[in-house]
């Protein structure tokens, strides 16, 4: 008779390791999320249980109040429209922009000399050792009037470009742009497209490469035929950890931002502690998550499809 | 492009790779092979057997020599611009293309019209009857297939050489042995030119025309299967291919029609065209399914040995017996078990006398 079987089927160290995480998450993300949920569609004032439910006659009846659903859409101003729809975007050049620079950097730290690559993973952690805060706070030095990298810039003559392309507001002034925001954003997310980009890259089998190459690719068809589509699970992964949080993202476009660059992040934040309008900061962040969870689910649903097809 | 006057085709003069650090992977390597010949490289890891196949698809540069395809220098060609594939070991299928796209990769990379490829692509896949698997993933295959997808890809371009690459090391024994056939058939219907890499022997034996047995970055000794097998230039040669039993001697007697070689435990009287001066330090190698096991002396004083049964090991279709002769040396000794079952079977412990044929030997120098 084993000692084991005495257990109940759910005590198990298995069930211990996997739970704790989960009821971590139970409590301080769903829970909290549910209550955002409540919120938005409650009134303003003070928000009570008794003003979503009432119970009458055994019959439970929701109050459920979508005005502030319908205020985000029918906002004259397209205030909270715009602010989305900017998030989106500076979301979506972020995550280009870093593709374009991480996945050559993976890829060349992929191919180094195997000695060097630990160090070349530790420079791309490095900035991880400073303050995000400071780091961000950093750049309005360097961007501002007189600044190192408003100086070269100007060197370089790129400031009329800049300006005609509305990147920045005038000639020669950086901060407070669209253009100083991209950077900030870029510079601070960079990391999470490399790494997952090397992970990937640095399994990549070099014979498929060699056996491209034997068939008569030549280097640049093997990238784009071979290397490029093999490691789509890490441009996937690396989009995601950039797009997904730059999204949301409040201290770079507060910060390195200006009147262009209304993030929806802001206007959540704004929402909360100036307007004190709880129930509308909770439908503005409702609606925040549901732009990132449904790309995401339909993401998810085409990748399992994908999996299913191939077994 | 003028065929060259002599019969070689693929012409390998004088090679040599030095990855420097005092390792020389090839050295000084020279070999003609003729159209439609199968060639394997045989040798052991670490050979150098690899790193000339390497050359000859262009992933090496020869620290020097020339190989020469079909009257064309092939140095300073990418891999890409080669006029021959390469099957790779373990194959390096593309695990995102499916077997269709796999074996259209090299003719879409020559940008032949799309009606042209299919048509390719369709004959290949007949060749390697894997018609109905087209739209697989090579992870949904089994070893023999991926490794027919191989085949096939690295034939569809026509190449005026195929390189393999240990190409049956991926599988299981059984598989294996049925593959060779397989390839051999294929390889010879298509009547491309062949350089094989191989660790196997069997492999090596079974597959190709000739052989050249690799060591330490040199062609010790370049062959017909039989001719490598049963004269073994060197000690390593006949060490290296199949069983041997080794004995040290001294040449005792030079006649014009016999030698004789004093060996420990026995004289050899070898009959057959070799020569020598008295006293001179030889090996004489016996194969083991050459040597016949009596339980009486048989006649004469030369060619046989007195020792006792140490060991034997059966292996259905025959039987090693191992026997320990008076000097203390393990002859090895294969037994055809042509009967289901001998009264008189020979067991552990028993006094046997070994015997072979005057012609039975091979002598070596070196």
């Amino acid at each position: 008779m084993s000692v084991v079987s005495k257990r109940p089927a759910w005590w198990r160290g298995r069930t211990v390791v996997i739970g704790i995480p989960f009821a971590w998450l139970l409590v301080f993300f769903l829970a909290p999320f549910l209550i955002v949920a409540d919120y938005s569609v409650s009134e303003m004032g003070a928000v009570r249980p008794e003003n979503i439910y009432s119970v009458s006659d055994g019959v439970v009846k929701l109050a459920l109040k979508y005005a502030n659903y319908v205020t985000i859409v029918a906002d004259p101003e397209h205030l909270y429209l715009r602010a989305y729809v900017s998030s989106l975007k500076f979301a979506a050049v972020t995550t280009a922009l870093c593709l374009l620079i991480g996945y050559p950097f993976a890829y060349f730290m992929a191919r180094a000399r195997a000695s060097l690559q630990p160090a070349l993973l530790m420079l791309v952690m490095l900035p991880f050792w400073t303050s995000f805060l400071l780091r961000v706070y950093a750049w309005k030095g360097l961007l501002e009037d007189g600044g190192w990298v408003a100086q070269l810039l100007l060197a370089l003559h790129v400031d009329g470009l800049l300006a005609a392309t509305g990147l920045i507001s005038a000639p020669g002034k950086f901060m407070y742009t669209p253009f100083s925001l991209v950077i900030g954003m870029t510079y601070t997310y960079l990391p999470f497209m490399i790494l997952p980009l090397y992970a990937n890259l640095s399994k990549l089998d070099l014979r498929l490469l060699e056996a491209a190459a034997d068939l008569g690719a030549t280097p640049w068809q093997a990238f784009w035929r071979i290397t490029v589509p093999l490691s789509k699970a890490g441009i996937i992964a690396g989009a995601m950890l950039v797009f997904i949080p730059s999204i949301g993202e409040f201290v770079t476009p507060e910060l390195l931002g200006g009147p262009q660059t209304l993030m929806i992040g802001q206007v959540l934040w704004s929402e909360f502690a100036s307007s004190n309008d709880w129930p509308m900061a909770s439908t503005v962040a409702v609606v925040l998550i549901l732009l990132i969870v449904v790309p995401l689910a339909i993401f998810n649903k085409y990748q399992a499809e994908a999996q299913e097809k191939r077994t | 492009m003028a065929a060259s006057k002599d019969a070689a085709f693929l012409r390998i003069e004088d090679v040599v790779k030095d990855f420097g650090g005092g390792s020389v992977a090839v050295n000084h390597v020279s070999v003609d092979i003729a159209k439609g010949e199968i060639f394997a490289l045989l040798g052991s890891s670490g050979c150098g057997k690899t790193t000339l196949l390497r050359m000859l698809a262009g992933f090496e540069t020869p620290t020097s020599g020339r190989i020469v395809l079909d009257g064309m220098d092939l140095a300073g060609l990418p891999p890409y611009a080669r006029p021959l594939n390469m099957m790779f070991q373990s194959y390096a299928l593309f695990p995102h293309l499916t077997v269709w796209d796999n074996i259209a990769f090299g003719l879409r990379r020559d940008k032949l019209p799309r009606e042209q490829v299919a048509e390719r692509v369709e004959a290949m896949l007949r060749l390697v009857q894997l018609g109905k698997f087209a739209k697989r993933k090579p992870h949904q295959l089994s070893g023999g297939q991926q490794q027919r997808v191989a085949l096939a890809r690295s034939l569809a371009k026509k190449p005026q050489l195929l390189l393999l690459d240990e190409p049956l090391g991926a599988l299981d024994k059984k598989l294996r042995e049925e593959t060779q056939i397989e390839l051999v058939n294929i390889i010879e219907e298509v009547g491309v030119t062949c350089v094989m890499v191989t660790h196997d022997q069997e492999e090596a034996m079974t597959m190709a025309s000739r052989i050249a047995v690799m060591s330490e970055g040199r062609f010790l000794q370049v062959g017909a299967p039989g001719e490598i097998y049963e004269t073994p230039a060197t000690r390593f040669v006949a060490d290296f291919i199949g069983n041997v039993n080794l004995m040290e001697g001294s040449l005792t007697e030079d006649e014009p029609d016999h030698v004789l070689i004093r060996c420990a435990d026995c004289t050899h009287y070898v009959g057959h065209g070799i020569t020598g001066t008295e006293g001179m330090p030889v090996t004489v190698a016996l194969r083991p399914e050459k040597i016949q096991l009596s339980r009486e002396a048989p006649g004469g004083e030369f060619n046989r040995a007195r020792g006792k049964v140490k060991n034997l090991a059966y292996f259905g279709s025959f039987t090693v017996f191992h026997v320990a002769l008076q000097s203390g040396a393990m002859l090895k000794v294969n037994q055809n078990n042509s009967e289901r079952h001998r009264d008189d079977e020979l067991t552990w412990g028993d006094e046997v006398w070994a015997h072979w044929s005057p012609t039975a030997h091979v002598v070596l120098t070196q």
